[in-house]
């Protein structure tokens, strides 16, 4: 057998003796999740488990190296390990805006340091990051933000507003983009790290659509963050968020993941008996640009851990990733029919198809909209000229 | 296996990219044989150089003097064609028939394969009965008749179908039209009596035949794989040139695309180049999306299908209905984007229009596979 026909016996071994049944089916949304924490509570005794199994194991971030908390897997067995976990349909164990976002990041830009504090602590999920960059005047236009870091010597003192937050309200440290020279557009922006705790800090959760409130507006007034906690350069942050954008449109994108298509149809004869036939057809075309865009999913990984992907690639992910996942759920509802619409019944499991529905709108907004991915493939990739 | 050329392969698509766009560029091929109404509509010329080049033989086993590689090295050269507009019998010849005959026996495959591999002979596929690709319903009848077979039946574009040396014809020996049972293939040569053509030109300027087979007499050698039993070398024939069909199709795409984008660089009104407008810049951004996914799928279909996967088929579906869309739009979008001058006749996008309206028909259109997918998912 070679290395790696033992390694997936090895893993679908391991998998079978730690994951329990009951994280072998899917989450019922973001809630369902485990995001880990400094007052991390588990929605079951199987959650717990399978955790701290995948914890000790180093498999919340298996691709990461041992002495931040990693497997160490090479990138044939990180693809060996999803496989055996997608084929079980694993649940992931741990979701986090340290592992999607802020851990690339510090693995690019952070200090040996910084690494084997933050990426242990974040691998082992103990303290949940949220993502500090959106302001009310700064969305798309995120290099016009006015939050700013005034330079006091061995501190910074930081004034002003984040919105759109996600979980800021139950996060323990913040990734925060903050002006620190107010005469540079792109290069006066720092990329600092701060305790939600710190004084001054304070959140207001805003309601969303779906019934849910998992973001917040996030206010500073004259929060004190020591000197060192920054990432990169001073002033430089632009790069680091930029990157990290990166990781997060390919978080959102769904590019990992392979079972778009699934269900809809046999749900759709479970609920109508017969088959409408125009929804059928669009079901159909769903279908094959699901399954067409699992195989772009898997070529762009496949891509981008040799470096052959463009750099703009993940925006072109995202864009196409996101639309479908909207689509998907149209679909999802129309076939549920009135079932669908039902919005807290236990049959209905709280509404599930309709509030999943309706987050997913969110999909084409956050971390950029579809529009701005447009603008920059058709800069960017197609190289188009002006704007 | 990843999804994305290995060195090999990259190797072959810069030869091939090279050698068509110098010998199979549009204006030395697709114009200059329309411009004179090529009875063929393509040149034997390039077949032949093509053989020179080894593509001819590219699925063909080592052991019967081809080069023994895959679908993903054939849509290698496939998409090449398709960005060239390429009229060449590639596809049918050296794609279809050669996976067919991969099934035949060791007397019918040395017969045909080394005039394939030279670039002598040219081969078509006798499939559908009827304006759309309904494999599923077979009427053509092949009976018993001495030791061999007479076969009867009226079958509709068949691409090259006047020009070919051999014509793999798909018919019933048995069972009714409707069934998956019954059905066998045979190699029927050019001059088998009974055998007529009405040759027709396409909007591609390709040339199909509407065939007759009125008691066209044939050995018992000239059947391909088992009597009644053909269904599966059929099967296996259609999802080859399903692949095969939008591999080229990608090419189409991405010749359409590149056309226009670089139009949109190029082309000034209201002051500004027109690929300022974020009108156009996003419906550019999108159709690009969509081309890399459709070549993603091919690719995947590809692999799968050299894999002898289980879901090859399912794939081969896929990969022809979202090709079919996405090459679809590329056309549809470079003429709108080119304005007056892409209803020129002397400018290429319309041709690339034309090339996408017969491919995308070609082995079933994105409807079809659409519903052949939901078919193949259980509802
Ligand atoms: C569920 C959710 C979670 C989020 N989580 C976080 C988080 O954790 N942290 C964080 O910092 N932010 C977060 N965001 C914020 C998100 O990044 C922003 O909402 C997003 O960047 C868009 O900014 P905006 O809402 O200000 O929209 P605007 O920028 O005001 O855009 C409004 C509309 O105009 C369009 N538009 C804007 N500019 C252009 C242009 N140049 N060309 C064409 N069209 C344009 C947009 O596409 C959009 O359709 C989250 C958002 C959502 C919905
Ligand atoms: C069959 C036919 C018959 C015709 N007959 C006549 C006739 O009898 N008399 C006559 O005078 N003219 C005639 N025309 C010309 C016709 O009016 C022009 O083709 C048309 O106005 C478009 O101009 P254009 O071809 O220069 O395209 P362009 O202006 O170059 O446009 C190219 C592309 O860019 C887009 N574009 C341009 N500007 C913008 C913008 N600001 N924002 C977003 N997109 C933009 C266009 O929509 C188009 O898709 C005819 C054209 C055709 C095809």
């Amino acid at each position: 057998m070679s290395d790696l026909e033992s390694f997936r016996a090895e893993t679908r071994a391991w998998l079978e003796a730690n994951c329990p049944a009951e994280m072998r089916e899917p989450a019922q949304g973001e809630d369902d999740a485990y995001w880990g924490g400094r007052n991390a509570t588990f929605q079951s005794e199987a959650q717990k488990a399978w955790f701290e199994a995948c914890r000790d194991k180093g498999y919340t971030v298996p691709a990461w190296p041992r002495e931040y908390g990693g497997a160490g897997l090479s990138p044939p067995e990180a693809k060996i390990l999803r496989e055996e976990m997608a084929r079980i349909n694993a649940r992931s164990p741990l979701s986090s805006f340290g592992i999607w976002m802020l851990g690339p990041a510090l693995l690019k830009f952070g200090t040996e340091e910084q690494k084997r504090k933050y990426l242990n602590e974040i691998a082992r999920g103990e303290i949940r990051w949220c993502q500090g960059y959106s302001e009310p005047g700064s969305g798309s236009d995120l290099v016009s933000l006015q939050t700013f870091g005034e330079d006091k010597g061995d501190h910074w003192v930081v004034n002003g507003q984040k919105i759109w937050t996600s979980y800021a309200d139950k996060a323990d440290w913040i990734f925060c983009l903050v002006r620190t020279d107010k005469t540079n557009k792109y290069q006066g922006i720092t990329f600092m790290l701060f305790d939600m705790a710190s004084p001054g800090v304070s959140t207001k959760p805003i309601l969303l659509i779906s019934g849910n409130s998992p973001f917040c507006e996030t206010f500073f007034d004259d929060v004190k963050v020591p000197k060192d906690q920054f990432v990169g350069e001073i002033n430089r942050g632009w790069d680091v968020a930029k990157y990290l954008l990166g990781h997060e449109r390919e978080m959102i994108s769904g590019a990992d993941n392979s079972e778009r298509g699934a269900g809809i149809g046999a749900m759709l004869k479970r609920q109508a008996g017969e088959m409408d036939p125009v929804l059928r057809a669009e079901l159909a075309m769903f279908d094959v640009d699901a399954l067409a865009f699992s195989a772009m999913g898997e070529k762009f990984l496949d891509e981008v851990k040799v470096g052959k992907a463009h750099p703009a690639q993940p925006n072109m992910m995202k864009y196409a990733g996101t639309e479908l996942n909207k689509r998907r759920h149209e679909l999802v509802m129309a076939a549920g029919g009135s079932a669908a619409l039902e919005w807290d019944s236990e049959e209905s499991r709280g509404g599930s198809a309709a509030r999943s529905w309706l987050r997913t709108k969110a999909n084409s907004i956050e971390g950029g909209t579809s529009e701005v991915m447009l603008n920059v493939i058709a800069k960017r990739i197609l190289e188009l000229p002006g704007a | 296996m990843p999804l994305y050329h290995d060195d090999d392969q990259t190797m072959l698509a810069d030869t091939a990219s090279q050698f068509m766009a110098e010998e199979g560029a549009i204006a030395k091929q697709l114009r200059h044989w329309r411009d004179r109404e090529c009875k063929d509509g393509f040149g034997h010329a390039l077949w032949k150089q093509m053989a020179e080049m080894g593509f001819t033989g590219i699925l063909v086993p080592e052991a019967d003097g081809g080069l023994g590689m895959g679908h993903v090295e054939a849509g290698i050269v496939l998409e090449e064609i398709g960005r060239n507009l390429t009229p060449s019998p590639f596809l049918t010849s050296s794609v279809i028939a050669a996976s067919a005959l991969g099934q035949a026996s060791d007397d019918l495959r040395g017969r045909y394969l080394p005039g394939l591999i030279a670039g002598d002979s040219v081969f078509a596929v006798a499939i559908d009965e009827g304006a759309k690709h309904r494999p599923e319903r077979i009427a053509t009848r092949a009976e018993k008749s001495g030791n061999g077979f007479r076969l009867s039946g009226r079958k509709d574009f068949v691409v090259q179908g006047a020009s070919a040396d051999m014509i793999v014809v798909a018919a019933r020996t048995s069972g009714a039209e409707d069934d998956a049972d019954g059905v066998t293939l045979f190699a029927v040569p050019k001059d088998a009596a009974g055998l007529d053509h009405d040759a027709v030109r396409l909007v591609d300027s390709s040339m199909a035949s509407h065939l007759t087979l009125d008691g066209v007499e044939l050995d018992g050698d000239a059947v391909i794989g088992e009597v009644d039993g053909g269904r599966e070398v059929l099967s296996r024939m259609i999802d080859a040139g399903r692949v095969g069909a939008a591999a080229e199709g990608v090419g189409v795409a991405r010749g359409a695309m590149a056309m226009t984008v670089d139009y949109l660089k190029q082309r000034k009104q209201f002051g500004k180049l027109i690929g300022e407008f974020q009108a156009l810049q996003h419906r550019a951004a999108h159709l690009y999306s969509e081309v890399e996914i459709a070549r993603a799928v091919t690719i995947k279909a590809q692999q799968l299908l050299d894999a002898g996967a289980q879901n090859a088929s399912l794939m081969a579906s896929v990969a022809k209905a979202k090709v079919g869309k996405a090459a679809s739009l590329a056309v549809k979008e470079g003429v709108q984007m080119h304005g007056g001058i892409g209803m020129t006749d002397e400018y290429d996008i319309g041709l690339y229009m034309k090339r996408d309206r017969a491919l995308a028909e070609f082995l079933g259109d994105a409807h079809y596979h659409a519903g052949r997918v939901a078919e193949l998912s259980g509802y």
